[in-house]
């Protein structure tokens, strides 16, 4: 027998130590002083462009800068035409759609709803000069607006109405002499004010951001990382990283945490296994929208009540717009808990003329994911709730002309009238309009990826390990410990443990009480 | 009656070890199930692993220690009193029949014991062992990676561990109630402690 006991126990402790060791993740060096080190040095523009005689003259007309830009920077104006910044459009491949070109330019949400017809206005954030309609030159390089994203003087600004033009107040040589990398203030000036105003359309991207702490964002805190937009929105030949699934569809060309961080930051080897199915971004938001409130309901049924005849606006005590005559009543959030999804990195959307589900709400863009999907992870997003012009008989969402520089154009933020706005946005788009028209349920979902807090204040595991009411209780296609339990095992368990002590209490009972009477009756 | 060491200095450390392991486990693992909140989920998770690895370690002592004493030969099943052993539990016990079956050094185990603890060393304690390690080196199913040891998710293992969980509840309980019915209420759990045990004299050799 002891022959085999010495081999039996190294066998055993071998086997413990192999299980361990094929199976321990490597977590990675400690990357965030690194980075913290890396991203300190902030870059300084390579040359003064206040130098070159070419810029030392006055501008009449902003094409006349472009021009100017690319007598220097050959070539670089092809890269920014093939970009969706351009086009407000990319090539994507849709499951089970195939390959559609989709983007601003031709789909629909559920805010503003639309630019066509409406360019003159939402265009003003378009990186080119003059599409305010649909006969933009696309083609036409002294279109581009360089200054959008180049200006370094904090003084360029476009006009509101403007169809993308500077507004008249700018004076373009001194723009184009402080030209540089693209600053927050670039980004921001359209990113931060999607759908309308400040915060309206993400939730995490808003004008807080400009300058903040690291509470609200440890990357873009001045006293964080002080990042600006591009060190994680890297670019190559102008075609940036990251992109918002509200348009796109295909699992590319992402900026992600991992870039910088790693898949596996944690010294915790259990959290790092975390990550396999839950982005970083699900416990390291735990809330969005926290300094300006972001819009999480849009009701356009009831829009046009006017005052006297003329449209108003009703605010709430912190500003926010509760009513507006010209785009009806809103919902606003502010620390707002994310919802969660699946999501694999690709997206299918409502195109443009599509026949509605008869499931209500209509997804204006859905997320693809499930925990079967190796791809998938738990993200949080922000999902925007709303009622929007329909056509009942179509089936159809409708493209409305809202914006109108006169009364008598069409624009129902003019006219109020929903049958003329609404033919005239649809003959636009080249689809039929019923002459009925009525408001239906839509959700929009907007992965969270910014307000990324300090990691004290992560998610913590009991807000999904927990039985009741967890972030993620919604999903439920996948067993989590803490959360779930088998009725059977559960039954049978408590049942075993309950039928035992009811055993041993009997048992003990009888035993107690035939030996009292045996005492009793053995004394005299 | 004389004393004798029935439980030596090992066995008596392996013993309440496990004990404390034991019900350290099921206090960790019964918060991680959602049962109850003691340490912090995330410190129970931890906790529990740590107590895990010492369990396993343990066992490959105890393993030696069966091995090279012959101490296994306490648990191979035998029929002989099975059933007025039995019978002891069941009716015995409430008359103050005297034990079936006289416990020596050789022979700690009665019939019944014997049969427990061999399922439970070789049933429970396993599966938990196993199931345990599946559950703590659990991989997602992902692209590119191993697919040999390919579980579609945790449910499977964590039942099946959450399962011997209860049942090993049940047996504690069992376990500390059967320790009263000795000679005396206590003079099970004083043996445990101090190894020495008052037995009825031989009246001629022991089996074994």
């Amino acid at each position: 027998m002891k022959r085999f006991i010495i081999p039996l126990l190294a066998l055993a402790i071998t086997a413990v130590f192999y299980v361990a060791s094929i199976t321990s993740t490597d977590p990675g060096p400690d990357g965030v002083a690194a980075l913290k080190a890396k991203y300190a040095v902030k870059a300084k523009p390579s040359v003064d462009h206040a130098k070159f005689t070419q810029l030392q003259r006055t501008f009449r007309r902003p094409q006349e800068v472009t021009a100017a830009c690319i007598d220097c920077h050959n070539g670089r104006h092809t890269e920014v035409m093939q970009s969706s910044h351009w086009n407000w459009e990319r090539e994507e491949f849709i499951e089970g759609r195939g390959i559609r070109y989709v983007g601003k330019k031709n789909i629909l949400n559920n805010f503003c709803i639309g630019i066509n017809t409406n360019e003159q206005s939402c265009n003003k954030c378009h990186i080119g000069y003059g599409w305010g309609d649909k006969g933009f030159d696309f083609s036409d390089a002294l279109n581009v607006d360089c200054l959008a994203c180049h200006d370094n003087s904090e003084t360029y600004m476009k006009k509101s109405g403007g169809a993308g033009m500077p507004d008249p107040a700018v004076n373009l040589t001194v723009v184009a002499q402080k030209v540089g990398r693209p600053t927050r203030t670039n980004c921001g000036t359209c990113h931060f004010f999607g759908g309308g105003g400040n915060n309206v359309k993400h939730g995490d991207l808003e004008k807080a951001l400009f300058d903040t702490d690291r509470e609200v964002d440890v990357h873009m805190g001045s006293d964080g990382a002080n990042l600006e937009c591009v060190a994680c929105h890297t670019a190559e030949k102008h075609q940036m990283l990251g992109k918002v699934y509200s348009l796109s569809s295909m699992n590319r060309d992402r900026s992600t945490c991992e870039q910088c961080h790693t898949a596996t930051p944690h010294e915790n080897e259990v959290i790092n296994e975390h990550v396999v199915k839950v982005a970083c971004q699900t416990c390291h938001i735990p809330e969005y929208a926290k300094v300006n409130s972001t819009k999480l309901a849009w009701d356009w049924s009831t829009a046009g009540k006017l005052k006297e005849g003329e449209p108003y606006e009703e605010l709430d005590s912190l500003g926010n717009i509760l009513y507006a005559s010209i785009k009806g009543t809103f919902t606003w959030g502010r620390n707002v808990k994310p919802e969660y999804v699946w999501f694999n990195g690709t997206a299918s959307h409502y195109l443009t003329g599509d026949r509605v589900p008869d499931t209500a709400p209509i997804p204006m863009n859905t997320l693809h994911g499930s925990y079967d999907d190796p791809d998938a992870k738990i993200i949080p997003v922000k999902v925007h709730r709303a009622l929007q012009p329909y056509d009942p008989v179509n089936r159809t969402i409708i493209q409305p002309k809202t914006y109108a520089a006169n009364k008598g154009e069409g624009g129902f933020w003019k006219d109020f009238d929903w049958n003329t706005s609404i033919r005239t946005g649809m003959a636009y788009v080249g689809l039929p309009y019923s002459g009925q028209y009525t408001f239906a349920r839509t959700e929009m979902y907007w992965p969270v990826n910014h307000m990324v807090s300090p990691k004290g204040k992560a998610v913590g595991c009991t807000e999904c390990h927990t039985r009741e009411n967890g972030r993620i209780a919604n999903l439920k296609d996948f067993y989590m410990p803490g959360r779930d339990t088998n009725a059977a095992v559960e039954l049978f368990g408590t049942g075993a443990i309950v039928m035992t002590l009811l055993g041993v209490g009997i048992h003990a009972g009888v035993r107690i009480v035939l030996s009292r009477k045996r005492s009793s009756g053995a004394r005299p | 009656m004389k004393k004798i060491l029935v439980y030596n200095r090992f066995n008596r450390l392996w013993h309440w070890s496990q004990t404390v392991l034991i019900l350290f486990l099921a206090l960790t693992g019964f918060e991680i199930h959602g049962s109850l909140t003691f340490f912090g989920f995330a410190q129970a998770v931890s906790l529990h692993n740590t107590a895990a690895y010492l369990f396993l370690i343990l066992i490959a002592f105890a393993i030696f220690w069966h091995f090279t004493t012959g101490q296994w030969r306490q648990y191979i099943p035998t029929r002989e009193n099975l059933r007025a052993q039995a019978e002891y539990y069941i009716t015995g016990i409430f008359r103050n029949a005297p034990h079936p079956t006289r416990k020596s050094a050789l022979t700690k185990l009665n019939p019944l014991q014997r049969l427990v603890y061999l399922a439970l060393k070789m049933l429970v304690i396993p599966v938990m062992v196993v199931s345990g390690l599946l559950y703590m080196y659990y991989r997602y199913p992902q692209s590119g990676a191993i697919k040999s040891l390919r579980l579609d998710g945790l449910e499977d293992v964590a039942l099946l561990h959450t399962a011997g969980a209860f049942f090993l509840i049940a047996f504690v309980i069992a376990h500390v109630y059967l320790i009263t019915t000795g000679h005396t209420p206590t003079s099970n759990l004083k043996a445990m402690i101090t190894g020495y045990e008052e037995v009825e004299e031989e009246e001629g050799k022991e089996r074994m």
